[in-house]
């Protein structure tokens, strides 16, 4: 730039390369901004508008006979989500890892492997209202009332993570380094010991960090919930006896309530905080999990 | 572990089985039977959600694509729904697309070694919000603010031919099409991203390199280098983004206005195929349920298209490069 001798249409050129690159460059990073913003609005106004009905009353008492009506609390919603959310990932996660090890141990590049894995790609695309009708009309509709229940929430909740947990089981075995196994074949172990004492040890951090991100997703999910857990006002420990409720269901019910009574929209609010608060839980765990493990393994 | 010495020649275990066998072939069958539940329970869905909307079916035939939702005159026809359902994802994807490429970039080529990784933990904070919470923003917070946007877009573009009709009629509770699309288009970027950076970050970096050295821009790397070898990679995160715009259930459900028609008026109320299953499941019986299960059925079979014809697009790459290298 500083030659003078340089032609004038050459380092225009080059200005106006490096306009488009600077351009560019500014998009990209406005791009990340972007995206930031509703993130923080909505984080801000959730814990906002939930601060002004959150205590402990909030968190301990049972919902009000309407909705309509100001106090009670969302503790029953709370109940519900954590046995629903616990008994979907005691059915899925067991499930799933034993899928995921069969696709990465057993089954490698054979037909049938790859059919289950496309599957479970095809299946992690299903939407979640359709997983709630599909145990609707298995479950529910055969046992009419009493079909309603915290476990017909649970396998609708189950079926979506299922797909989650075995293809993150499926990649964090591959990381495990093959040397392992051969060492255990060498000392005569089994393939199944192999697996059960050397191979998933090995993964099972990555493979629980990976299972609780299945559950933080699932556990905000409204939809599959629906028509599946009919509703109640009074906390129901026992998913497999009696309708139940779930924090997404009340803070959908509340929302919804025609004529914008304060008392449910607060109420819903309040239970968008108590969900985040879960959900991020999770989600927290699961990325410390990983931290520390993948930590570890850089240093072995 | 000497009993356990797996190479003993079959002749010489005959009549007495090597201990540990069985539990050996058990485990692997147990591992097969969870692998195949993925398929029982894809077939279980189709065969029984379709089994209850047969009634649907039945009674509407090739009426089920009509325009004409009027449960009071039991006439069930999805085309409205299916037609909301399309532009929402439309407009999400539209939308969601540029910024998701945009975070991509910067987190693969731009953004300082350090802050990557807490860039992709961000950016998967979106996914962590629950549905209904955003719904529940867009109808509380978003929805007003919107509706007066509508209206000016609206008043500006009265007399321009085209945008006269699609910024026709815009709601006055702000519950549309657009702020449905607004919202999914929000939800879908943490999953389009992350599909866009995997694809980004398998660009060899010997190719990048050449192109720097050759005096590219960074810009000119990225056009040059970068999009060209990850072109379907970013058509099969669109598609897959689309799948998940289009199976977006509760936030459509508390914005989109619930009237089910097809019309040009983006600012209008709609409905989408998910948003009526949960709206009107609640009250329905008889034919009206059968179909809503049924638009269950249709949402069904339009996603899976939808991932199958991504994965087709991926697969059909993977042989592709696996081929030049």
């Amino acid at each position: 730039m500083s030659a003078p001798a340089m032609p004038l249409t050459q380092s225009t050129r080059k200005g106006r390369r490096e306009l488009k690159n600077g351009i560019a460059t500014a998009l990209i990073v406005a791009s990340f901004l972007v995206a930031l913003i509703p993130l923080t609005l909505i984080v801000l106004y959730v814990i906002r508008a939930g601060m002004t009905v959150f205590n402990l009353n909030f968190l301990t008492e049972d919902l009000p006979f309407s909705n309509r009506f100001d106090g009670g609390g969302i503790y029953p919603a709370i109940v519900g989500t954590l046995v629903i959310t616990g008994t979907a990932t005691a059915m899925a996660v067991p499930l799933g890892i034993l899928g995921g090890i069969y696709l990465n141990e057993y089954g490698g590049h054979g037909i049938f492997a790859r059919l289950v894995r496309f599957l479970a790609d095809v299946m992690t695309g299903v939407p979640s209202i359709v997983m709630g009708l599909f145990i609707y009309t298995i479950w529910v509709l055969p046992r009419k009332e009493a079909g309603l229940s915290g476990f017909a929430g649970a396998l609708a909740l189950g079926c979506l993570m299922l797909p989650i947990v075995i293809r993150t089981t499926e990649e964090i075995l591959k990381l495990v380094p093959d040397e392992l196994r051969e060492g255990s074949y060498a000392l005569g172990t089994r393939k199944a010991q192999t697996i059960r004492r050397v191979v998933f040890p090995n993964a099972a951090p990555g493979i629980i960090s990976g299972a609780l991100l299945g559950v933080a997703r699932v556990a905000g999910e409204t939809a599959p919930l629906l028509f599946t857990i009919g509703i109640v006002s009074a906390a129901n420990w026992n998913v497999f006896d009696g309708p139940n409720t779930a924090l997404p269901q009340q803070i959908y019910i509340n929302a919804s309530v025609f004529g914008g009574f304060d008392a449910a929209q607060n109420r819903a609010w309040g239970a968008a905080l108590a969900l985040i608060l879960i959900v991020f839980l999770f989600t927290l765990v699961a990325r410390v999990i990983t931290a520390i493990y993948t930590r570890r393994s850089a240093a072995v | 572990m000497a009993t356990d010495a797996p190479a003993l020649p079959a002749g010489l275990t005959k009549g007495k089985r090597p201990p540990g066998l069985i539990a050996d072939r058990g485990f692997r069958i147990l591992a097969l039977a969870a692998g195949l539940m993925v398929l029982v329970i894809l077939a279980l869905i189709a065969i029984y959600t379709t089994r209850e909307a047969w009634p649907w079916f039945s009674a509407e035939g090739l009426g089920i694509f009509s325009d004409n939702w009027d449960p009071a005159h039991q006439h069930f026809g999805a085309g409205g729904l299916i037609y909301g359902t399309l532009l929402v994802a439309g407009v999400a994807v539209l939308l969601s697309l540029p910024i998701s490429v945009g975070i991509a970039l910067f987190v693969t080529d731009v953004a300082p070694q350090r802050i990557r990784r807490p860039i992709v933990y961000t950016v998967d904070l979106l996914a962590a919000i629950p549905s209904v919470v955003y719904g529940l923003w867009a109808l509380f917070v978003l929805a007003e603010p919107l509706a007066n946007l509508f209206q000016t877009i609206s008043d500006a573009t009265a007399s321009i031919p085209i945008l006269s009709t699609l910024f026709a009629n815009p709601s006055a509770s702000g519950k549309s099409f657009m702020t449905a699309g607004i919202i999914v288009a929000i939800m879908i970027t943490p999953i389009i991203t992350s599909i866009t950076r995997e694809v980004f970050a398998t660009v060899p970096s010997a190719q990048k390199e050449a192109a720097l050295a050759l005096g590219a821009t960074r810009w000119e790397m990225i056009r040059g280098a970068v999009f060209p070898h990850s072109r379907s990679g970013m058509v099969a995160g669109t598609m897959i983004g689309l799948g998940r715009a289009m199976g977006e259930t509760i936030a459509i459900a508390l914005v989109i206005g619930s009237s089910p028609r097809i019309t040009a008026n983006i600012f209008g109320p709609g409905d989408t195929l998910a948003s009526i299953i949960a709206n009107q499941f609640g009250e329905a019986s008889g034919t009206h349920r059968a179909a809503l299960i049924g638009c269950g059925v249709v949402l069904f079979a339009i996603t899976i298209l939808i991932s199958v014809a991504a994965r087709a697009v991926v697969a059909r790459t993977d042989r592709r490069s696996a081929g030049t290298v």
